[in-house]
């Protein structure tokens, strides 16, 4: 049992204009197998807290911590993050030139784990989860997310999720952008990885449809970068029907 | 790759008032005073100062002949002979001022015959090995004879300061996959001029594979004579600080139904590294059924680098089988690693595993496992320096 929590997070970026503040005291406790969504109107922090988790360099905490198992997660490199255990599915993933799918995978698990996997076993999961996820082999050899289309690149990430086997995964918008098909297949993916391996999901969202193939325990509701509003996946409901115009009439 | 954040002008879009110039119809000679003292202000030396060439312009040039060792299976033959004797300058004569001094000054000329239909996996290997600065000459023919398969390689290594001709006759229905490489210690320069003519149903695979020195500047040039030929030209090529690496690739098509495929990938890393990559194909108007392609691609991996990148296709015939360029420059960036590292990869695996991918693919086309495996050694080592 692996716990993750966000005490009174404040994170600001550097913009023109000076520092900008986008997190104002996040709180966030998340335990293995649970699965919690953060939903929030455009601009609400959402994105922010993912990256400042994963430890992207635009973003400056100014106060609070992030703690995985008590260990202080400010202090590590993102490489130290994901080694740790801590996964982001990104919601823009780039294009990285020169480094084949296959090539980048096998890197990636050797680094997570700290040896090259076997390679007859290694070779047998990935075609699998490519094959649960409808990714056609060819993809092996292309170079990571080059010429990839929206749903390709969101289903890599969630190939990445499976075959990484993470502690705790945030979803940044991993829904935004694709079809029904799509969206079933890389919930179902999320799904598989959830039950695999008591795996705690942050999905981060703007909508309530991926919530109906991945069932939330919590749902926080963010605005203008703290948490309005806790609940279960009723609340998820309301917003559905209600939309977040009531926490942003101000 | 990222968008282009860098792309050459193209050769004809400056200096209005140029008359515009058939890649074809630049003067030859063996003579260098047919060729004027060079300046920046010529477009064939516009991306260097005259500094660089470190004496390589003088008239008057030594000549290398102890420097150059080489070996080969049984049916392969070496002999230096005089260079006023046939069949030296039947390939190609020197289009540049440089070249013409290579031509000029080196009297004898490293002949290797490789025998007809010898089909050998045995590499042919001639090494240069520079010993000093002094600007020299020196002038290699190699003959590929009928229906041969042979691999040769060329490398330089040492201090040098080298203008070369090098004439590649790949005879009809002949094979050869052909690597120079330059290993040079730094305050080398070298020019080398690599003409190379094929046969009817003939194939070349040239690739070349620039790493050391201050200077490096390859204009291998491929002329199709005879119909059904293929040529491939790839390069591959790491800048470091304060290095020039120049590839100037020009594929005449001068026969019908011939395909060529160039190929250049560079990475530059450290302040003021720099790259330029002209490449120049022409279809002519006999070159009907053509299928032509050339691709360059740079990868920044840091600030102060500059990398020119200018593709030229001039088509003098509507009845091709196709003809396409690309041309783009991009950073590995902070999202590129910031990815990367978000999967538990530490920063200098990132760039190792971003950089060799990128370059080593041209590498693993001469299927040499030998030279595959020591230059991506090499290129190991640059990026321990970056």
């Amino acid at each position: 049992m692996s716990i993750l929590q966000v005490k009174n997070l404040h994170v600001s970026v550097d913009t023109d204009q000076g520092a900008k503040e986008i997190l104002r005291g996040v709180d966030l406790t998340i335990r293995s197998g649970e699965i919690h969504a953060v939903m929030g109107p455009n601009g609400s922090g959402k994105s922010t807290l993912a990256y400042s988790i994963a430890g992207h360099p635009k973003y400056n905490v100014t106060d609070g911590e992030i703690l995985l198992d008590g260990e202080n997660v400010l202090e590590m490199s993102v490489d130290e993050r994901a080694r740790a255990g801590l996964f982001l599915a990104m919601q823009y993933p780039v294009e990285i030139p020169g480094v084949s799918v296959s090539n980048f995978l096998r890197t990636a698990k050797t680094a997570i784990t700290g040896e090259a996997p076997a390679l007859r076993t290694w070779i047998k999961d990935v075609r699998e989860a490519m094959d649960n996820l409808r990714i056609d082999a060819a993809f092996s050899e292309r170079n990571v997310n080059e010429g990839f289309s929206g749903g390709e690149k969101k289903r890599h990430e969630i190939l990445q999720l499976e075959l990484l086997k993470p502690r705790f995964a945030i979803l940044d918008e991993t829904d935004s952008g694709l079809d029904v098909d799509a969206l079933k297949i890389v919930s179902e993916g999320v799904s598989r990885a959830h039950a695999a391996s008591d795996l705690g999901v942050l999905l981060i969202t703007h909508y309530t449809r991926i919530l109906r193939y991945i069932k939330p325990d919590f749902v926080h509701v963010f605005v203008a970068g703290k948490v309005a509003e806790e609940g279960g996946p009723e609340l998820a409901d309301r917003l559905e029907a209600e939309g977040y115009d009531r926490y942003v009439k101000a | 790759m990222s968008a282009p954040v860098q792309h050459g002008l193209s050769e004809h879009s400056h200096g209005a008032g140029v008359p515009l110039q058939i890649r074809s119809d630049r003067p030859r000679s063996t003579s260098v005073a047919d060729f004027p003292a060079i300046t920046q202000q010529q477009d064939l030396w516009r991306y260097l100062n005259v500094d660089q060439l470190k004496g390589l312009d003088s008239e008057v040039l030594a000549e290398y002949s102890e420097q150059v060792s080489f070996s080969g299976p049984d049916g392969v033959s070496f002999e230096w002979i005089l260079s006023s004797a046939a069949p030296v300058g039947s390939i190609g004569l020197p289009e540049d001022r440089v070249s013409a001094a290579g031509y000029t000054n080196a009297s004898k000329t490293l002949l290797v015959k490789i025998a007809d239909e010898l089909v050998s996996a045995e590499q042919i290997t001639i090494s240069v090995k520079g010993d000093s600065a002094t600007a020299s000459a020196l002038h290699i023919f190699v003959e590929a004879g009928k229906f041969s398969s042979t691999t040769l390689v060329l490398e330089h290594s040492g201090l040098g300061v080298l203008a070369e001709n090098v004439e590649i006759s790949v005879a009809d229905e002949a094979k050869l996959n052909f690597v120079s490489l330059q290993n040079w210690e730094s305050g080398s320069a070298h020019v080398s001029a690599q003409f190379a003519k094929l046969g009817r149903n003939a194939f070349l695979k040239h690739t070349v594979a620039s790493f050391g020195g201050d200077l490096v500047r390859v204009t291998p040039i491929a002329t199709f004579s005879g119909p059904g030929a293929e040529v491939e030209l790839n390069g591959v090529y790491f800048a470091e600080a304060g290095q020039h690496l120049e590839n100037r690739p020009f594929v005449d098509h001068a026969a019908p139904n011939c395909k060529s495929r160039v190929t250049y990938k560079g990475a530059l890393q450290g302040d003021k590294a720099h790259t330029v990559w002209i490449g120049d194909v022409l279809i002519r108007a006999i070159a009907e059924g053509t299928d032509t392609y050339e691709l360059n691609r740079n990868l920044l991996l840091t600030d102060g680098t500059r990398a020119d990148s200018v593709p030229n296709l001039e088509i003098e015939t509507g009845e091709i089988e196709g003809a396409g360029h690309a041309s783009a420059s991009g950073r590995f960036d902070d999202e590129h690693l910031f990815y990367l590292q978000a999967r538990g990869i530490t920063p200098d695996e990132a760039r190792r595993l971003v950089v060799l991918g990128f370059l080593v693919e041209v590498i693993q086309k001469t299927g040499i496992a030998e030279l595959i495996e020591s230059l991506t050694a090499l290129l190991e080592e640059k990026l321990n320096r970056g």
